[in-house]
């Protein structure tokens, strides 16, 4: 065992601090130390994006990132873009567009989508398609992942719109 | 998934990195994005001891474009690059292949540095500056040096870079003429079964410049000097395609794997340059 670190994490807008190993995956810290279990371990290999978290603005496969790396940082779940109350625009659209059958994936999609609306808040299809090309679905449900995402895209631009 | 043990460091400039690189030799390993090495350590396939951070090194995420060469800092992320109108005004190409390694949240944290001194076959940018002739600059104990891309893979993992070294930046000449990245893969995510970066130069409807590099086709990148000399003089027709691709198979060595047989490699090479000439050659 290596010896602890002091770690301090903004997560959601709440800061955080603790010790750990600087091995530890920050996936288990989400979700073991924090009980933050929005994101999801699937693959656990950088693959599926189920573990998909904002961290410092970028969207992170947090299974391939360590606590260590991420000291300092300010990390967003799925728990920081709405309530079940105060749905998140895409939360509603996916809800609404039938976007999830399993719900697994969910989390990551979510998270990986509201930052790709954040850089494109316009997308076609094909730019959906290739932004959320990260994150599996293995209910296939790629098809009503896409309409969600349009949707809400639709509807905050709307929403914005109507702001100004 | 838990790998083993490791100090963790986070230098605030090179001269600390370079101190723990002297003190622990190839125990130590610098990380930057960590998207290769992470896995790595988490299957237990690197045992990295002493692991040194390099996101609070400052410097090193900066690209710089002037009239000849444009340098871009090892930390910068292929997300920067694709992000970059700079870059994609003057080198097309770097978006292109950017474009097509991984998936979104991993072009977010891989690196161009990380992506060339890795020395991972697989990988795109090395065969990538290797047609654009980068060099690249290696930062250790006694000082700054550089090394041409096409000199720095020697086998699978192992290149020019001395264990006490980390590469800092590359740079590379303005490239001129057509250019394409063609890359031939299984799924979003996946390495290249075969791809190739070419750049090529048309005058009076005359090729009069080409390079040529190819990836994933033998344990380090090929450069093809054969296949661009086959372009060289010519109209860029049937013939010279076939001979620039002949040239280029007597220069490969693919190895079967998951991702086919030798000969399926051979052919998709084959495939996969023809179309990156013709694309190249109709943006010339």
């Amino acid at each position: 065992m290596s010896k602890k670190m002091h770690i301090k994490l903004t997560v959601n807008g709440k800061e955080e601090e603790f010790l750990a190993e600087p091995r530890e995956l920050l996936i288990y810290t989400l979700r073991e130390r924090l009980n933050i279990t929005g994101p999801h371990i699937g693959c656990e290999t950088s693959h599926c994006g189920a573990c998909t978290v904002t961290i410092n603005g970028k969207s992170v496969k947090s299974c391939t990132m360590f606590v260590a790396q991420a000291d300092g940082a300010d990390v967003t779940t799925v728990e920081g873009l709405g309530t079940p109350d105060s749905l998140h625009p895409l939360q509603a659209a996916f809800k609404e567009h039938h976007g999830l059958q399993c719900g697994y994936c969910t989390p990551g999609m979510i998270t990986r989508a509201a930052k790709l609306l954040e850089e494109n808040p316009n997308p076609t299809e094909e730019e959906i398609r290739f932004g959320m090309a990260g994150n599996l679905c293995r209910c296939t449900g790629y098809q009503n992942i896409v309409k969600s995402i349009r949707a809400a895209a639709t509807e905050m631009n709307a929403a914005k719109e109507a702001a100004e | 998934m838990i790998p083993a043990a490791f100090e963790y460091y986070r230098p605030k400039d090179l001269s600390g990195v370079i101190s723990i690189l002297e003190e622990h030799g190839d125990d130590a390993r610098v990380v930057a994005g960590g998207h290769s090495l992470i896995p790595m350590m988490k299957l237990r396939m690197a045992d990295v001891p002493h692991l040194i951070d390099l996101q609070d090194v400052p410097g090193m995420s900066e690209i710089t474009v002037t009239a000849d060469t444009i340098t871009i800092g090892a930390m910068t992320t292929q997300h920067d690059i694709i992000d970059s109108d700079e870059l994609a005004k003057v080198a097309p190409i770097l978006r292109e292949a950017a474009l097509q390694i991984a998936d979104p949240q991993v072009r977010y944290m891989g690196t161009v540095g990380g992506n060339v001194a890795n020395g991972d076959p697989g990988n795109d940018m090395p065969g990538l500056m290797q047609c654009l002739d980068a060099s690249f600059t290696l930062f250790g104990p006694d000082g700054e040096r550089t090394v041409p891309a096409r000199d720095f893979y020697e086998a699978a993992y192992m290149t020019e870079r001395e264990d006490e070294e980390i590469l800092t930046a590359v740079t590379i000449p303005a490239p001129k003429g057509g250019y394409a990245y063609e890359k031939q893969k299984r799924k979003i995510g996946d390495y290249a079964t075969a791809a190739a970066a070419v750049q090529i130069v048309k005058e009076d409807g005359k090729c009069t410049a080409a390079s040529i590099a190819m990836t994933n086709l033998s344990d380090t990148p090929i450069w093809s000097e054969g296949a661009a000399d086959a372009l060289i003089g010519t109209a860029v027709d049937d013939a010279a395609l076939k001979a620039a691709v002949d040239a280029m198979l007597g220069d490969i060595d693919p190895s079967e794997d998951n991702r086919g047989p030798v000969a399926f490699k051979r052919h998709v090479a084959g495939v996969i340059l023809t179309r990156a000439i013709q694309r190249a050659w109709s943006r010339a």
